[in-house]
């Protein structure tokens, strides 16, 4: 059960002189219960790449296939592709509408036909999973704090129960306090069976929790591999725009003075590195 | 899915061509004519030669004529109305009866008159938005309105208006894009069930589209404020306009070309 890309390309405005080429031959695959994080600069192509994978956007070059199901015109498993892989967009607050917090949670498995008795079940259950107090429950949306609205827009994702997650800068505009409960949140999803698609520029959450990170660069596929993998790759070869984070540039550059450590973005396995080697 | 996708009224697109490089105010009064001129359109022969003015003036512009062409597709449901309305509901001589529907030649006449004074109308407005900087449109609608500031007319305060709504239309059908997708993504539906049930189906992007519009607004009005916007007392321009002699000649050459156009009209009808 994955989420397999091929050959994945994208152009926005064909034929017209705003045409612009926005994803070139991408291909990857995606098992459930794996956290996968797509890196890159603004305007690589990351969130063109995400709504591809519910069918938001249908593939125009190569194939996009969730659990075995292509995702093409006119296909009569849209829906429940959609179901399967729930999109948390950017900024998902600026998407609430209704009046109470349980209603808003409550629309998408109305949205997918879920019988009227198991939805406060799956209300109670998204909310629950995304970190929300039950008193906020009868409040109107509009009213909660930053931190608070973030988690009823991915509960009102939860909701669905999806077996895929994919979140399209699910921390921006966060304070690290509320940007570290909502990652841990996603590694409880993953540990539940959940596939995590997370698209980020933040290279520190994509090398401490992903499994496989991808880095796209002006549309096309830098590198993909374990976070060692990605990090050795643009410790040899920068992508211009992604900004290696502090740890692990400390790394790459104690390497290049030719200091025994490991390349790694966890200070600790550095510093018993430059213990070891100074006894 | 892109949900306007082919949108282009209101869009500027830039190009070095003749056309873009004419004085706003050249181009908006010679615009005005142009559309007085289609009003007064009667023979349906005339917009052959309204089609020949349209494509030189693009050909000036260094535009595609898809591009051009595509601005009037909003409109060709509602020119196709109109002229069904007319075609049907014209008395006169009779063309063809087909039981109960009988086309008159008056009818046949109006329809086709309506239908391509609404497109042509909307082809010359969106030409002028398409070569022209919405900045500059606004400045030189301003310009043109100031003799009317004296009489407390907000000239300045109408431009700068006009500007922003221009400028943010695209942003906003972004933004219901955007909106759109995030619901849809959360398995609402927009095209299925009645009519009733697809009009309620737009309540989850309605609302955070309005919540969005007034942020928005708020926020632009203080980021103006905050860099000392107090309207357009004392306001200078970056580029300030220059007519130059291409515009006057296109003042001259632009109504002369409109009132034969007119004039071959009225004798022909």
């Amino acid at each position: 059960m994955s989420i397999t890309v091929k050959n994945l390309g994208h152009t926005y405005h064909p034929g017209t002189p705003l045409e612009t080429r926005s994803l070139q031959n991408i291909s990857f695959d995606f098992p459930r219960g794996t956290w996968l994080s797509v890196a890159g600069h603004t305007g690589s192509g990351k969130s063109t790449l995400a709504q591809h994978l519910n069918g938001i956007i249908l593939p125009m070059e190569g194939t996009v296939t969730v659990d075995g199901m292509a995702l093409k015109e006119k296909t009569p498993d849209l829906r429940e592709i959609r179901r399967r892989v729930g999109l948390v967009f950017q900024y998902p607050e600026q998407q609430l509408f209704a009046e109470t917090v349980y209603e808003e949670i409550a629309f998408a498995p109305q949205n997918w036909g879920t019988p009227g008795d198991e939805i406060p079940g799956r209300v109670a259950a998204a909310a629950a999973a995304a970190g929300l107090d039950e008193s906020l429950m009868g409040r109107s949306p509009f009213q909660l704090s930053g931190g608070e609205k973030r988690k009823t827009a991915i509960a009102s994702v939860l909701s669905s129960k999806p077996d895929y997650l994919v979140l399209d800068e699910p921390t921006a505009g966060l304070d690290s306090f509320s940007r570290r409960e909502l990652t841990e949140l996603l590694s409880r999803l993953k540990k539940a069976g959940m596939g995590i698609l997370l698209i980020t520029h933040d290279l520190d959450i994509a090398l401490s929790m992903s499994d496989e990170i991808l880095v796209l660069d002006g549309g096309r596929q830098a590198v993909l591999g374990s976070p060692g993998e990605v990090l050795a790759h643009l410790g040899a070869k920068p992508v211009p725009g992604l900004r290696l984070p502090d740890i692990p540039a400390l790394s790459l550059l104690l390497r290049q003075r030719g200091r025994d450590v490991p390349i790694s973005w966890d200070w600790r396995e550095i510093k018993k590195a430059l213990l070891r080697s100074a006894k | 899915m892109k949900f306007f996708n082919n949108l282009t009224f209101g869009q500027y697109v830039p190009s070095e061509s003749p056309v873009h490089s004419l004085d706003p105010r050249c181009k908006i009064a010679a615009v005005l004519v142009i559309l007085t001129g289609i009003f007064m359109a009667k023979h349906p022969a005339v917009f052959i030669a309204w089609g020949i003015l349209l494509a030189g003036l693009t050909l000036g512009a260094r535009l595609p004529f898809s591009l051009v062409l595509r601005s009037a597709k909003p409109v060709l449901i509602l020119a196709l109305i109109t002229a069904s309305i007319h075609i049907f509901f014209t008395k006169g001589n009779p063309l063809v009866s087909l039981g109960f529907i009988t086309i008159t030649s008056e009818g046949l006449f109006l329809a086709v008159n309506m239908g391509f004074r609404l497109i042509f109308l909307v082809l010359f407005a969106s030409f002028l938005t398409l070569t022209t900087r919405p900045m500059e449109l606004a400045d030189g609608l301003e310009r043109l309105f100031s003799p009317f500031a004296r009489f407390g007319f907000p000239a300045h305060e109408l431009a700068m208006m006009m500007t922003i709504a221009l400028r943010f239309i695209p942003t906003l059908l972004e933004e219901t894009d955007r909106i759109m997708k995030a619901q849809l993504a959360r398995g609402a539906s927009f095209d299925r069930g009645g009519l009733w049930k697809r009009l309620k189906a737009f309540i989850p992007v309605l609302i955070p589209l309005f919540v969005i519009v007034f942020q928005r607004a708020e926020d632009l009005a203080i980021a103006m404020e905050a860099r000392n916007y107090r309207g357009g007392r004392g306001r200078t321009r970056m580029t300030p306009l220059r007519w130059k002699a291409a515009d006057t000649a296109v003042l001259i050459l632009v109504p002369a070309a409109i009132f034969l156009l007119v004039y071959a009209d009225r004798s022909l009808s």
